[in-house]
């Protein structure tokens, strides 16, 4: 029997639980897309995950310049794990991250945000996370909706074509 | 690739429904294009649509932020205005190719 449902999704939950700028921009960029594809979409921020969403250091973000295979210098060499533990060199390669981004008209998380939200989907932290890192619900950017469970968030996703994606 | 008359003309069409030639455009041909779709066009729409022709004849990529920061609709506005595909539906209607930005 073919398979004659094409129906695209009716909506997403994305979970994001780690803090890189890569991981956080990941999960803004497909959130961001599906709201603009129609898709009723749901963002759920834990862990260091929080960091994404955390008014003081969301436009700050940094990647991994220590343990991070991919990395390369430019001229595609390879990086050197003991280049990126001296002072300075991990901002720097944030820095030029943050500016190959802005040219791609990639906007800084706090933007992205609005962008997702202006277009009704809706960010959530996580109450356990919130609760270990001692933060309260004034810390996190304006456009966080409000602070909940995991239980809360799976409730959420409900009706068919629904899919939950972990960054 | 395929033909149809919209608003008295015939208007070549690519097979998700966007405009081959943005030479065959006229306001008629978008309000009928919408129409299909439900959407009625109003005098703002087609501000949206008449920037989004500027930009894409000047070969600037298009994106929701660009449309953001025209200083005719805010991002939330636009989503007013095109429900369900601001990017999508907007470039549909104003007879230029399928977005290809991710943001």
């Amino acid at each position: 029997m073919s398979n004659t449902n094409q129906k695209p999704l009716d909506k997403v939950l994305i979970i994001c639980a780690k803090g890189n700028l890569e991981d956080v921009y990941a999960t803004l960029v497909m959130a961001n897309g599906a709201v603009m594809e129609g898709i009723e979409t749901k963002v759920f921020f834990t862990f260091f995950g929080l960091e994404g969403i955390l008014k003081k250091r969301m436009d700050k973000l940094h990647t991994a310049t220590v343990g991070n295979p991919a990395m390369r210098m430019p001229g595609d060499l390879p990086f050197p794990t003991l280049l990126g533990a001296l002072p300075f060199v991990e901002t720097g390669v944030s820095t030029m991250m943050r500016s190959e981004m802005d040219k791609l008209d990639m906007p800084p998380p706090s933007e992205f945000l609005e962008m997702i939200t202006a277009g009704g989907g809706e960010v959530y932290a996580c109450k356990l996370a919130v609760e270990m890192f001692k933060l309260k619900k004034e810390d996190f950017s304006d456009e966080v909706k409000d602070i909940i469970t995991i239980g809360q968030f799976y409730e959420m996703a409900t009706g068919q074509n629904t899919q939950i994606i972990f960054t | 690739m395929s033909e149809k008359t919209i608003a008295g003309k015939s208007i070549k069409l690519s097979d998700e429904g966007y405009m081959e030639d943005s030479s065959q455009w006229s306001k008629e041909v978008a309000a009928e294009m919408a129409k299909e779709d439900g959407l009625e066009l109003g005098a703002k729409h087609f501000e949206v649509l008449e920037y989004l022709r500027k930009q894409a004849a000047s070969g600037e990529a298009l994106s929701i932020r660009k449309v953001g920061k025209s200083g005719i609709v805010d991002i939330k506005g636009l989503y007013q205005l095109f429900p369900g595909g601001p990017l999508k539906l907007s470039s549909k209607y104003a007879g230029i190719a399928k977005p290809t930005s991710c943001v």
